[in-house]
């Protein structure tokens, strides 16, 4: 069968077997192998991609489910060079130690963020409590997320200031 | 939770002031796991690659009547279909393990374990050879399986390993250590013996990724590049040429980006065999990669030790002996990966980090029906049982002598001016410090005023546990004298180049499974030659372009392999020195070393950094006579002992009285690796295996119904901690380097792993006390506590 889908912002076309899961469409289909695979049973979430801006496990997607939709995967999360700060703060608070299941646990925190910019730590846990880290102890995963947070709050107030500036500046 | 911000200053160190070496340093390999760009086994696609599948027992027990492979070979797509009876003609039906036994790669006579490996499909895509294993035909003529290891010695069990020349029972080896007479002999005169039984379940260490394998053989060379998830890249390659008569310089093994080993990758799989054995069948590549539940039911286990611990002491808590009687459940094949001298791994550590008189052990191995193994999951060579043991047993004595399990412990603690020293079962610990690392815990815990909120929350009726351990390690196998893996001395060869512009190589022989090898032997090198970190590249995990060693495992990397690093620097400092000396036109005697560079003692303006004396030994100037070109060297590093890392742990538990549902509250952990190299990754590794061990305290076993059916073959099955089960880890350090390292490091990956179970055992156990609960058995699940609370007796599997 033919599906047609969005995958980071571009329309896919493929002939697929009705059955082929989209984790297997991803990686094998399209060449995005940083979506992983852990388990059988929807159980680790190293396949947690976003369709229509939700996490999913992509294990647990049939590819012709996601006809017509916008999927998204670890690879896009950089943009035009500029890693994302769910990316940034993984790598200043050690949030990865192999990097299997990171592509998973950064989608849904970026999800997470999106949703609430502020999450308490209880938030941040149950958020990624569907997927499994053997590394890391999660603890550094959480105190990543909260990095993030953090910094795009920061962000977003500078942003506000410099605005100010600049309409000051107009003004006078 | 507390931030990194609020806690203590002693938790963290930051050593960022530093430039170049040791100290916190983010990560070189990050980048490209962040962006999705690691590249792991099933990342991997060849020209004209196809896909296998194996089939796998679905008993435990069984002879192999007759195997039809007919309507599977005629599927359009597959390219082959592969039994152990075509392996059988090539000779390549067994396969020695890494303990000296044998263990089929494809069942010829019987099937031994559920899952085991029976024939094998090669086809065109993954999904297709999956089908393909639907249309093969056994028939099995069941047999009784031995499922209990306590009755695998029974005159009626059946006998498993009926392929081994007059093999009439199931019995695997006999181990003992210690001094069973002298041992006795205080047991028989002490104030107080205690004695408990426990079971330490098998356990799995269930990396997110599984284990896989790409096998690439060219026909017209006779080369084969086999990529594989492998912990120990050259010690596979040359098994790989003495099982399948490949000559070892026609072999390349090239193990990816790993998505966590913890020893389940040590071990040479069937599967790797049979991918090896469809590439030379096929002429194409062959891509396998096992699903979960073959990863859980047939690939190496771990623990699964039935124990019996005593333990003498006078009336005031001095411990003067301790004595085990293990019986240890191998599975069907005896898989373990230990230095072949010591098939129960480094269990003889089990005294601990007391000072006592007298220690024997005794051990029994079988065989039973289950997945071969033993050694993996972090263990430091079966340490966790040994100090699991003890630590509990430890516990039971306070608990029979009513003394508080901190005092008893500081009470018994080796002293350290009694290092080196040489334990009754003959290990030399090579340095230690412990109470100060205790008492760090306890005051990052708040130990006082925990016992005080317990009080009170007993008086309530509420259960609350403060559990303790303290664990000395022994890890860093060589020295190869004693220490070898079918006949390979464990020991680990390193290799840097420095190029012309002062850039550098360091080529490994171990291989990182998610510890961060690329920054810390970047880190390591640079501390001795001055060259930052950025500028020297980490190769690992290619046997043709890094020098032979023995890989990762047991927390060998920076014992053995650091070491490696660090000596390899300093001999290339050395030359660097002597090039130094006709370009400052001094005696080598009158040049001192600063980070960096070499300067004329007395007036540092004159000086060369080590980028000038890497171009001066590339170019054409003269060198100093009797000196070569180049500025590189390798060598092999052979241990002088095991390095004894040490650590305080306290667990504080809740449990809820209805539920019966443990909670781990808080955990403080407080490590001793001696020198530390860079301390985010030492707290990510001990954050791990913390983890770990909640995880086998309280939640995973791979138990087995009678029938010898897999009950943990999937992760709804078998249970592994996310973020809810686990606290906010407080982490706190003690620096006791090693005397025999050259830079004092001991290395830190197992630690938590062995450490904490018996930490969260003996906090769930304190909590029951108001029960009468003296011990419990893992995992402690609510159905187990419930047990407890009701005085019955856990069950053992």
């Amino acid at each position: 069968m033919q599906v047609t889908m969005k995958v980071n912002g571009e329309e896919v076309v493929r002939e697929i077997e009705g059955r082929l899961l989209l984790v297997h469409f991803l990686r094998d289909h399209l060449g995005l192998t940083g979506t992983h695979w852990g388990c059988d049973t929807s159980n680790c979430g190293t396949c947690v991609v976003w369709m229509d801006g939700e996490p999913v496990k992509s294990c647990t997607v049939l590819a012709a489910m996601a006809g017509g939709h916008e999927v998204r995967t670890v690879e896009d999360l950089e943009q035009n060079g500029q890693l994302d700060p769910v990316q940034q703060g993984f790598m200043e608070c050690h949030g990865l130690q192999c990097g299997f299941c990171t592509p998973g646990m950064m989608m849904t925190a970026r999800a997470l963020l999106n949703r609430d910019p502020d999450p308490s730590e209880r938030e941040i846990r149950e958020a990624i409590s569907g997927q499994i880290c053997r590394c890391t102890g999660y603890a550094t995963i959480v105190r990543s997320i909260q990095w993030a947070a953090a910094n795009e709050a920061a962000a977003a107030a500078e942003g506000e200031v410099s605005d100010a500036v600049v309409t000051a500046g107009s003004a006078s | 939770m507390t931030t990194v911000e609020d806690r203590p200053a002693h938790v963290f160190e930051n050593n960022d002031q530093k430039p170049v070496g040791h100290g916190r340093m983010l990560r070189k390999e990050d980048p490209r796991f962040l962006r999705g760009k690691g590249h792991y086994i099933d990342d991997i696609q060849l020209p004209g690659m196809l896909h296998m599948a194996i089939l796998r027992s679905p008993v435990a027990h069984a002879r192999i009547v007759s195997i039809d492979t007919s309507a599977a070979e005629a599927h359009p797509k597959v390219k082959a279909v592969v039994t152990g009876e075509g392996l059988a003609a090539q000779g390549l039906a067994w396969m020695p393990t890494l303990s000296n036994d044998v263990q089929a790669v494809l069942a010829t006579d019987k099937v031994r374990f559920q899952g085991q490996e029976v024939a094998f499909v090669v086809a065109e895509d993954r999904y297709t050879a999956r089908d393909a294993l639907e249309l093969i035909d056994v028939e099995y003529d069941i047999l009784d399986p031995v499922v209990d290891a306590r009755h695998a010695l029974d005159p009626s069990a059946p006998v498993i390993r009926d392929d081994l020349e007059g093999k009439t029972d199931n019995h695997c080896f006999d181990w003992e250590t210690g001094d069973e007479a002298a041992t006795e002999a205080v047991f028989a005169a002490a104030d107080v013996v205690v004695s408990q039984d426990l079971v330490y379940p098998r356990v799995h260490p269930a990396p997110m990724e599984t284990c896989g394998a790409v096998a690439d053989f060219e026909r017209i060379d006779g080369k084969l590049t086999l990529y594989s998830t492998t912990q120990a890249p050259h010690a596979h390659r040359t098994l790989y040429a003495i099982v399948a008569g490949i000559p070892e310089h026609k072999i390349r093994v090239v193990s990816p980006d790993l998505g966590g080993g913890f020893g389940n990758k040590v071990p040479i799989y069937p599967g790797y065999v049979c991918a090896i054995v469809a590439s030379i069948v096929t002429g194409k590549p062959v891509k396998w990669v096992e699903d979960r539940s073959e990863n859980l039911i047939s690939t190496g286990f771990a623990r699964d030790y039935i124990m019996r611990g005593e333990i003498a002491a006078t009336k005031e808590g001095k411990i003067l002996a301790i004595r085990t009687n293990v019986l240890a459940d191998h599975g069907a094949f005896n898989g373990t990966a230990a230095p072949v001298k010591y098939p129960a791994g480094f269990f003889g550590v089990f005294t601990g980090s007391y000072d006592i008189e007298a220690a024997y052990c005794k051990m029994t191995a079988v065989y039973t029906n289950k997945a071969p193994g033993g050694v993996a999951y972090a263990c430091s060579f079966r340490i966790t049982e040994a100090v699991y043991l003890v630590e509990r047993i430890v516990d039971c004595l306070a608990y029979e002598l009513k003394m508080d399990p901190v005092q008893l412990r500081i009470k018994n603690f080796i002293q350290p001016e009694q290092f080196p020293y040489t334990t009754k079962t003959g290990w030399v610990y090579d340095s230690g410090n412990y109470e100060p690392t205790m008492r760090l815990a306890m005051e990052i815990a708040g130990y006082d005023e925990l016992r005080r909120e317990q009080a009170e929350k007993r008086e309530r009726g509420e259960l609350m546990g403060i559990g303790v351990s303290f664990f000395t390690e022994a890890v860093g196998a060589g020295p190869r004298k004693d220490m070898d893996i079918l006949g390979l001395g464990m020991a680990d060869g390193c290799e840097l180049r420095i190029h012309p512009t002062g850039k550098a190589v360091v080529r490994l022989s171990v291989q990182s499974q998610g510890q961060g090898h690329e920054t810390t032997f970047a880190q390591i090198v640079a501390e001795e030659i001055g060259i930052p970190p950025a500028d020297i590249d980490v190769v690992h995990g290619d046997t043709d372009n890094t020098p032979f060693g023995l890989g990762t495992y047991g927390s060998r990397s920076t014992p053995v392999s650091g070491a490696a690093a660090a000596l390899v620097a300093r001999k290339v400092r050395d030359k660097a020195r002597i090039i130094a000396s006709g370009m400052l036109e001094v005696s080598v005697a009158d040049l001192e070393w600063q980070k960096g560079s070499f300067n004329v003692k007395g007036d540092p303006s004159k000086s060369v950094t080590i980028q000038d004396i890497a171009m001066r030994a590339h170019g054409a100037a003269d060198l100093p006579e009797g000196i070569e070109g180049g500025l590189e060297a390798q060598i092999c590093y052979n241990p002088d002992n095991l390095t004894y890392p040490f650590g305080a742990y306290i667990c504080v538990v809740d449990i809820d009285k209805g539920t019966a549902e443990v909670k781990v509250r808080r955990f403080i952990a407080v490590d001793d690796c001696g020198t530390r190299i860079n301390p985010m990754i030492i707290e990510g590794q001990v954050h791990g295996g913390l983890t770990d061990g909640v995880g086998m305290a309280l939640m995973e076993m791979i138990a087995f119904d009678e029938d010898g059916n897999c009950l943990g073959a999937s992760l709804m099955d078998y249970l592994i901690p996310t973020a809810l089960e686990v606290p906010d880890w407080e982490t706190g350090f003690t620096v006791t380097p090693s005397p025999h390292h050259p830079i004092g490091a001991k290395g830190v990956g197992e630690s938590a792993t062995v450490g904490s179970p018996p930490a969260i055992v003996n906090a769930v156990v304190d909590a029951l006390k108001p029960f009468g609960v003296r011990h419990a058995d893992m995992p402690l699940t609510p159905s187990r506590v419930w047990d407890a609370m009701q005085g019955r007796p856990t069950p053992s599997f």
